[in-house]
């Protein structure tokens, strides 16, 4: 910190840092003061949720920190978790994110934005089509298009088919994680009727690109109405399969009743969102409390836990299947004729048959898709309710066909940080359990 | 004839959507603003990043607003009022500190960690600001304007062996 004096001269650290032999991210020394400060915010928990009279120093003092990950097969990636253990039961938690972070929002300053969708579908690699979806509506606000509603229910379809398979696959990791192994295989194999429905659209399984700015890109496939129905018909009638393996279940009602426990407040206080924050009993999902695409014109029901644990996640994320094959089902219906992208020849390259016929035609296409296309001066914040929370893109234009900053909230990466409120006072072996439960992806958590 | 997109820039076809309400601060009001934001019911931090103006000199701000290298934007969400309020700080390139919202809204404490790794913002009180995405032995803040792209060469041929 002394002697890089750069670009500019940072002044020197108001914080202590507290310099080890490994670094600052080490876990402070076991002397009472630290403790009480550091239990209150160096571990993350927020000030006041302990009460410091708990805090048995004597004890502490033979408490041993083991690092879980970045390289276990239950923190869903390269998670690493800090744990402070006294015997079994954990008292702080620090996780360390920063594995596979990869610079993508530096990346997306780089890229026009019609290149733009292919980076961040790349973060999430879950809902895929969500990252999309929240960029390309960062980028239309910008641009000040309307699109035509076939672009939007078509983009509704989607993202609840992707919500879909981002809980199916949470559903098989969570199994696997409490020892389930038919659950996992279950997940995985309903997963794939949707999978297989997307690359038929889209020609990709994942990280698809297929939402765009300015629309979709491309039609939906003939046929796709029957697809969509078996996909409908099929999951929907294993859910209540699950429902008989799981819900009911007493070994798995035991690993996950009263455990990983978050209260409406904590969770607030930590902005977590999606069915973490839900199963507190907040009733918080911006595809009702902000819609946005045409929410407001389907009938769902937003699922609320209660008691903030494990099983209210469990029970949240399987009935928002339910959910979302409900809405699913309206768009079937109500899926209206035309457009499928914006006819603006600003945002819209010419269709493939008029770059045969027309010079002008293929000049405006070679020129859209090498030097894109310019978005008026000026930000936007836009948040869509992705299957793990709220996923917000924060849009900088300066006029050029390049985002001058492009953030993305993470709601993987912000929820990571109720862990440790939910694993304190628990048991390690619940811990594995507990990090299911938050869903994290990491690839979105360090981008 | 088709319309060269370059030509067409900058018309938008309809007005923009109604924007969030936005608040600019510096950074020694930044957390008084906040906190009475916090007192008017907004519950949730629901984001937090910094951006570096320092290649785009000529944005818009209102009347009065001084405009610095840095800004803070944070989104601020109302639960109960089912609306979002954005606080945008000026932080100097000279001085790129601002107080810490982590009294307010503990779930800053990743988020700030983040803008201080990316930006080299100094959020005054945070309890542990370190880097979080970074290796903790990174030079530069990698999201500031004045920071290369692809810094690390890469080596085809005659690379040196692995020992």
């Amino acid at each position: 910190m002394s002697d890089d004096r750069n670009e500019m001269s940072i002044p020197s650290r108001p914080w202590s840092p507290r310099e080890t032999s490994e670094g600052s991210q080490e876990l402070a020394p076991m002397t009472s003061a630290a403790l009480e400060h550091s239990v209150g915010s160096v571990l993350r928990l927020p000030e006041g949720a302990l009460d410091s009279g708990q805090i048995d120093i004597e004890r502490a003092e033979d408490t041993m920190i083991i690092n879980m990950g970045p390289q276990h097969p239950s923190t869903h990636g390269v998670l690493r978790l800090m744990l402070e253990l006294e015997g079994e039961k954990v008292l702080r938690t620090k996780p360390v994110v920063g594995y596979l972070h990869t610079g993508m929002e530096k990346t997306g300053e780089e890229l026009t934005y019609v290149q733009g969708a292919t980076n961040v579908t790349r973060m999430d690699y879950l809902s895929p089509l969500h990252n999309e979806l929240v960029f390309s509506l960062a980028t239309e606000a910008l641009l000040g298009v309307e699109l035509p509603p076939r672009a939007t229910w078509i983009r509704m379809l989607m993202c609840e088919l992707n919500r879909v398979s981002s809980h199916l696959m949470w559903m098989a990791t969570n199994g696997m994680d409490l020892g389930s192994t038919s659950m996992m295989i279950y997940g995985f194999r309903e997963r794939e009727l949707v999978l297989e429905f997307f690359q038929k659209t889209t020609g990709l399984r994942m990280n698809h690109n297929y939402i765009r700015p300015g629309g979709v890109a491309a039609d939906l496939p003939d046929g796709w109405e029957d697809d969509v129905e078996i996909i409908c018909d099929t999951v929907l009638e294993r859910t209540y399969e699950y429902d008989e393996l799981l819900t009911g279940q007493p070994i798995f009602r035991e690993r996950t009743e009263a455990v990983g426990n978050i209260t409406a407040e904590q969770a607030v206080a930590l902005s977590a969102t999606g069915p973490i924050l839900r199963s507190t009993g907040v009733p918080w999902d911006l595809r009702r409390a902000m819609p946005y695409l045409a929410y407001d014109a389907v009938d769902f029901d937003v699922i609320v836990g209660t008691y903030g644990d494990n099983f209210d996640r469990y029970s949240i994320r399987l009935n928002e299947i339910r959910e979302s094959i409900r809405i699913i089902r309206q768009v079937l219906e109500q899926m209206p004729r035309g457009d499928y992208r914006v006819q603006d020849a600003k945002v819209t390259p010419p269709p493939r048959r008029r770059i045969d016929e027309s010079m002008e035609a293929l000049i405006h296409h070679f020129k859209i898709f090498t030097e894109g296309f310019r978005v008026p001066e000026g930000e936007v914040y836009v948040a869509v309710e992705s299957p793990r929370g709220e996923l917000g893109c924060y849009l900088v234009s300066d006029g050029t066909s390049k985002p001058y900053r492009m953030h993305i909230r993470g709601p993987s990466f912000v929820n990571l940080q109720t862990l440790p409120s939910m694993l304190r006072g628990g048991l390690i072996a619940d811990a594995v359990a507990i990090i299911s439960s938050v869903d994290p992806v990491m690839g979105e958590v360090d981008r | 004839m088709t319309v060269e997109p370059a030509e067409h820039a900058g018309a938008p076809a309809s007005p923009a959507p109604a924007q969030d309400a936005i608040v600019f601060a510096t950074p020694e009001r930044h957390h008084e603003v906040v906190a009475q934001l916090m007192r008017d019911g907004f519950e949730m931090c629901s984001d937090l990043c910094a951006v570096d103006y320092l290649s785009h000199p000529g944005r818009r701000v209102p009347e009065g607003v001084t405009k610095e290298r840095f800004e803070v934007v944070v989104n601020l969400l109302s639960l109960s009022k089912k609306r979002r309020v954005e606080v945008r700080t000026q932080v100097p390139e000279a001085n790129p500190s601002v107080p810490s919202l982590f009294d307010l809204y503990p779930g800053t404490e990743a988020m700030e960690r983040e803008a201080y790794d990316m930006h080299g913002i100094v959020f005054v009180g945070h309890p542990d600001l370190t880097r979080i995405l970074m290796p903790e032995d990174w030079e530069g803040h990698p999201l500031r304007k004045d920071y290369g792209v692809g810094r690390v060469p890469v080596q085809f041929k005659d690379a040196p062996g692995p020992r």
